[in-house]
């Protein structure tokens, strides 16, 4: 245990501003973030993450944003076991059509009002496997989307601006009670 | 020859079957095909090719199909002492009947199911001829990797979901079913599993995969080089350096491209890159899977600052996309050579006595001693294959045992247990991120001047050829053919997935289903690179 602790001690606090990769950008949009998730989802945004058939490259990317350096949970945003306790979906593609019905269900089990975000460039139109016989391709083939993270994978700092573009979208304002 | 002692078995086997009359023939050497001799045997016979390889103690590496238009070809690949036999033969199309591997080779069992699904091959005493990667997207009488099958399909406005699928139930009472999946509580791929259980023990554990099925092998059909290449990187994201060289090794094989050496030891350098990033991943979530949130942080930090040097050196977090046909697709910038040196000087000492931590910690003993525990004997039966394979006692490693440049001139450290549980596997795992540590710096020392490309110039139609590396899962191979003006024919990537997710079943028998997750991260399958 001491040791530990002498090695928490020694590492400190790594969670930064990351200046020398994004000038400061991630603080800029990790404030951003919080805001927005004070004000939409009284501090708290929970997001169940669907890996719909992706590569699986999307998901490394989407777990990295619990790591220290980026510790997206200091912002209000965490991700829950189940859609039933969830505010936003973040899903991978491209929707292969051995997902479709887990998708549909797992949207339908999500509460009202929700939000849907297809991420990756397979996620937002189908990327390198597009539709075929095995792929019905984007995310909103298949469900309602309100936005899209483009990128193959995207980065986290790219995943955290898409997250904050869309609670800060006037969408679920607009769909609210 | 070194090579003969890697075939000796080879030959006796010819032998003995063609003492006993059976038409097979060893069939003249391609290049694109080298250091595997291959042979060819009549479909009726291909059952006791099965019987004799099983016998010589032969390991079943992987098994594909190929439509030519008039006829089916089906490959099998063995290996023993070192040497790689690729066997083929013909069926007729409308009448696509095989034996099965399966009894023989246990490893066979869902790699022909797979060409059952998606070829029509009807294997004749295949132990288990349930569908596979088949689910409800086409129907029983299709087969979309048939010529004739275009690749859009014929989808319906929905898929429905995939009822009907036998499980195997047990029955007594206190016994209960858990189903769990395909989408997972946590941030990973699809996939079911169903748990016949007692109380919390394990009695059996079936998995269902195939979810993420999306077309792989039937889109690469008329790619050009680089748009294969562009397919490979993605046949599972976590391995886009090892799927995407062994893809561009069997391209480059057939068309007869030699490489620069520079192309080379920057395409080690990347699959190295891409072993200690996934290592550092996997050791920080099976900390967080027994709750030492401390390893978590520790590793998935270091795993973060690893990837942003793979981005500054490379270009990409994952190393996405930095591999073509004919080398690699850009220079280490001068600066990103003391860079990953001091980096790999940094992190050394800190994996130490983070190791330290972790194997001495009772809480993560208690938790990973004795769990998930793959006997040697079953691990050899299976030919398991990378880091599950080692921490059970199989010595095996590609980049020493077949070994290709840059690694045919080094020194390859290979770690190995015999303990089999999940603890051994993450020994294993940190042991290796100390191997590539110095690989790595050797590979920068020697870093060889000149260009990192070559142009790309497409082989004749029917060119085959086999890429095999040692990625951070294990032995991947890719098979090619080539069609007309370059284009792609035939593409089959063999994820060590495919050989590796059964034995998952195997090793949490008696285990208690909470230890799931951990022996689960502890093998780390890919579910996009079996189901493809
Ligand atoms: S967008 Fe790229 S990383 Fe994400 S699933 Fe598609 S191919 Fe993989």
């Amino acid at each position: 245990m001491l040791r530990i602790l002498g090695k928490v001690q020694r590492i400190g606090i790594v969670t930064e501003d990351l200046a020398p990769w994004s000038d400061r950008v991630l603080t800029e949009v990790g404030t951003q973030l919080k805001a927005a998730v004070g004000m939409r989802f009284r501090g708290s945004l929970a997001i169940r993450q669907i890996d719909a058939g992706s590569c699986n490259g999307c998901e490394l990317e989407i777990h990295a944003l619990t790591n220290p350096f980026y510790g997206i949970e200091r912002f209000g945003v965490h991700f829950v076991a189940s859609p039933r306790h969830a505010d936003l979906l973040l899903v991978t593609g491209p929707v292969s059509r051995h997902m479709e019905e887990a998708v549909r269900r797992t949207y339908a089990a999500t509460p009202d009002p929700k939000l849907v975000i297809a991420v990756g460039d397979c996620g937002a139109n189908g990327g390198e496997f597009g539709v075929n016989y095995a792929s019905a391709g984007a995310v909103a083939n298949v469900i309602p989307v309100d936005a899209v993270i483009a990128g193959c994978p995207p980065s986290p700092l790219a995943l955290m601006r898409g997250i904050l573009e869309a609670i800060g979208a006037n969408r679920l304002a607009a769909r609210s009670p | 020859m070194r090579s003969e002692g890697r075939f000796g078995w080879l030959d006796q086997l010819l032998g003995q079957l063609l003492s006993e009359d059976l038409p097979v023939r060893e069939l003249a050497p391609e290049p694109g095909l080298a250091p595997a001799r291959s042979i060819s045997i009549d479909p009726e016979h291909w059952g006791r090719l099965g019987q004799a390889t099983g016998h010589t103690g032969c390991r079943w590496v992987g098994c594909w199909g190929e439509d030519t238009g008039d006829e089916l070809i089906v490959h099998a690949c063995f290996e023993k002492d070192r040497g790689y036999m690729l066997a083929r033969t013909r069926l007729r199309r409308l009448t696509p009947i095989l034996p099965s591997h399966t009894p023989y080779h246990p490893a066979a069992d869902r790699s022909e199911r797979h060409l059952q699904d998606l070829f029509g091959v009807a294997f004749s005493d295949h132990p288990d001829p349930r569908r596979w990667v088949r689910h409800q997207a086409w129907s029983a009488s299709e087969f979309p990797l048939r010529r004739d099958f275009p690749a859009a399909g014929h989808p319906l406005a929905q898929t429905p979901a995939d009822n009907g699928y036998k499980f195997l139930h047990a029955q007594g009472s206190g016994v209960c079913e858990i189903p769990v999946g395909p989408v997972h509580a946590g941030i990973i791929e699809p996939g079911h599993f169903r748990f016949q259980a007692v109380g919390e023990t394990i009695l059996h554990l079936e998995e269902r995969l195939g979810y993420t099925h999306k077309g792989t092998e039937k889109l690469a059909e008329g790619r050009d080089a680089a748009g294969l290449a562009r397919l490979a990187a993605r046949v599972s994201g976590d391995a886009t350096v090892a799927h995407s060289w062994a893809a561009c090794m069997a391209m480059e094989k057939a068309a007869g491209i030699e490489l620069p050496a520079r192309a080379l030891v920057l395409r080690a350098i990347m699959a190295e890159r891409e072993r200690i990033a996934n290592h550092l991943g996997d050791i920080g979530a099976i900390c967080s899977d027994v709750s030492l949130g401390f390893g978590f942080y520790q590793f998935s930090r270091l795993r973060e600052e690893w990837q942003r040097i793979s981005l500054a050196a490379f270009g990409h977090r994952l190393l996405m996309g930095c591999i073509v046909p004919g080398g690699v697709v850009a220079d280490l910038e001068p600066a990103m050579i003391p860079a990953q040196r001091e980096q790999i000087r940094a992190v050394r000492p800190q994996l130490g006595r983070l190791m330290d931590i972790l194997t001495t910690s009772p809480t993560v003993v208690n938790r990973l001693a004795g769990t998930g525990r793959l006997a040697p004997a079953l691990a050899a039966g299976f030919g398991a294959l990378g880091y599950v394979g080692r921490a059970s006692g199989i010595d095996r490693d590609l980049r020493r045992d077949a070994p290709y440049a840059p690694y045919d001139r080094l020194k390859i450290p290979v770690a190995v247990s015999k303990d089999g549980d999940v603890a051994a596997r993450l020994r294993v795992r940190a042991e290796e991120i100390s191997g590539s540590l110095v690989l790595i710096e050797t590979l920068l020392a020697e870093l060889p001047p000149g260009p990192v490309c070559v142009p790309w110039t497409p082989p004749a139609p029917d060119a085959q050829g086999l890429g095999m590396v040692e990625g951070w899962r294990g032995e991947t191979l890719a098979f090619v053919r080539f069609g007309d003006e370059g284009r792609i024919a035939r593409y089959y990537p063999r994820d060590p997935s495919v050989i590796n997710w059964p034995l998952l079943e195997l090793l949490v028998e008696d285990d208690i289903v909470p230890d799931f997750p951990v022996c689960n991260k502890s093998v780390n399958g890919s579910y996009s690179g079996n189901d493809l």
